[in-house]
């Protein structure tokens, strides 16, 4: 039987296997979890062909560099990404929404996302890794999901199982938009706050600090005056959320984040911003607007259709 | 029941079922919660029942929150009490080596650690809630003369197993984690099995637990060593 894998010579900084996560497990203390840009990791899977929903490799800031043993396989990558491709002696800088070929011991050197946090690695076939509850997500926290639950580790071996026929070359013309001004709705404990709070909180910068990972995104900027109670009974939380501890700082739930929480909750993050969201690299000033439930759907409707006709256009 | 249905961001109905963290309260938390799952609504993301609060988040592409609004407001609940509850007996070894704050809790509530014990495994608790990570129960209640605070720097490491107070509630860390309850003891029991994907959590929402104390000797009997 013929072996087809990738050897981690270098296995990034947070580098894991994720799909669309799972739900219905958040009353158990389990989180979503999944690729956190969604939009970039269906453009991943679709650029090689594979049906949604299909395993991908997910790396935040610098990426892996795999050595690839094994018959023809198709690759991809999205997001604002530096990547470089090794075949036999030549050495190419690739192009991000442009699926490749590769054949055996050739290279892909993943250097740096620009700008950006988190892309993505696709290939036309399927990862030998386990699901649990119908996911390969990895959920660091608990160990929940492929590669025993931690992050992919240097000189390991990603197997796979499969390749499929599909290996027409397809490519999207596409260029990520970058936003500073992240839309809200007001959070159940709006009135917590302070009055100069509430108008620093939708006037001001924050900034993003470098503690940001999968589980959340620490906010440095003007303290956040509680002039309720610090805490709250504790609570469900879910992505997007914005907690503000005693400390002040406010604290925006990602995709890994503790299911339940006793922080209040000042606003949450509408769901047509969040995969830019997530892309805001630490360093970077962002600012918070606020708009009304029925504009957060529609937001969401439209991103929702430029998304579909993003996916329509690879073929 | 719910005292007021409000949204929680553009994806998620608030559920408010008042100021109270008692049994009573969390119980009716508990049957919505119970009565909404039973349905499995495709359009229905993931629920998360706590102390009296329930949040209902939900796939923008299929409904919005008017829609599930309304569906709160009619959904039929659960008469049968049963649903509710399994009683569990969690065994708990109190050794020094794992009774890691026994020390702060015998200064901060002025009982003796033998008192401190007695109170602790004399009495049957009520699983509030999961999570936080995955599997960890908040039971309660403790007795009013045996609250304390959280620790005021928490640990970096709890040791899994590990059982803790705070306030009125107790709980058992499911995994070596960072946190500030006051370590009491440590459970060989495996409260969460992500193995076991229909049932990972031996603690529910609902549940009845009570505490059984064992020596150094058993624990280290269950826990296969």
């Amino acid at each position: 039987m013929e072996i087809n894998y990738f050897e981690v010579l270098r296995a990034g900084i947070n580098t894991t296997f994720q799909d669309e996560g799972r739900n219905n497990l958040y009353h158990i203390g389990i989180p979503f979890s999944g690729a956190m840009d969604y939009r970039n990791y269906l453009i991943a899977n679709k650029l090689v062909g594979n049906e949604s929903g299909s395993a991908v490799i997910e790396f935040a800031l610098q990426g892996p560099l795999l050595k690839y043993q094994g018959s023809q396989i198709n690759i991809a990558i999205s997001g604002d990404v530096n990547f470089e491709l090794k075949k036999g002696n030549k050495k190419f800088q690739g192009n991000c929404y442009e699926s490749y070929t590769l054949d055996n011991n050739d290279e892909i050197n993943i250097l740096s996302t620009n700008k950006s946090v988190y892309g993505y690695l696709s290939i036309n076939g399927i990862f030998d890794i386990k699901y649990q509850w119908g996911s390969c997500s990895v959920n660091t926290k608990a160990n929940i999901g492929s590669n025993s639950g931690k992050k992919i580790k240097d000189l390991q071996k990603i197997n796979i199982k499969n390749i499929h026929n599909n290996f027409t070359k397809k490519k999207l013309d596409f260029i990520n938009t970058k936003i500073e001004n992240i839309r809200v709705i007001k959070g159940t404990n709006f009135n917590y706050f302070s009055e100069k709070s509430k108008k620093d909180f939708f006037s001001k910068d924050f900034n993003v600090s470098k503690l940001t990972d999968r589980m959340g995104m620490r906010l440095e900027g003007p303290k956040i005056e509680n002039i309720v109670d610090t805490n709250i009974k504790s609570e469900g939380l879910l992505k997007g959320v914005i907690q503000v501890p005693a400390d002040g700082n406010p604290i925006i739930m990602l995709s890994d984040h503790g299911t339940i929480g006793g922080y209040p909750k000042i606003a949450s993050v509408v769901s047509a911003d969040y995969d830019k969201l997530v892309q805001i690299p630490p360093g970077s000033k962002i600012k918070f607007k606020e708009v009304k439930l029925s504009d957060a759907e529609t937001l969401f409707k439209l991103y929702e259709i430029e998304t579909q006709s993003l996916i329509s256009k690879i073929q | 029941m719910i005292k007021n249905i409000s949204n929680l961001g553009d994806a998620a109905a608030y559920c408010d079922f008042g100021n109270e963290v008692d049994k009573k309260t969390n119980s009716n938390v508990i049957k919505f919660f119970k009565s909404i799952k039973n349905k499995n609504f495709d359009f229905i993301k993931n629920l998360t029942p706590s102390y009296n609060k329930l949040i209902i988040s939900f796939d923008l592409k299929k409904t919005n929150f008017s829609k599930i609004k309304k569906l709160i407001e009619n959904i039929e609940i659960i008469k049968d009490e049963k649903l509710l509850s399994k009683h569990i007996v969690v065994p708990v070894c109190c050794d020094s080596s794992f009774s890691l704050d026994i020390e702060r809790v015998e200064e901060k509530i002025k009982l003796k650690k033998n008192e401190i014990l007695e109170n602790f495994f004399s009495k049957e608790y009520f699983c509030y809630m999961t999570g936080f990570v995955a599997g960890m129960p908040f039971l309660g209640d403790l007795d009013k003369n045996m609250r304390v605070k959280r620790l005021e720097t928490p640990r970096v490491k709890v040791p899994k197993g590990s059982v803790g107070i705070t306030e009125q509630f107790a709980n058992v860390y499911t995994f070596e984690s960072p946190g500030g309850w006051n370590i009491i003891g440590n459970t060989p029991l495996e409260i969460f099995n992500a193995n076991n994907e229909n049932e990972p959590n031996l603690i529910n929402p609902g549940d009845s637990i009570s505490f059984k104390m064992i020596t150094i000797e058993e624990f280290k009997k269950i826990n296969g060593n």
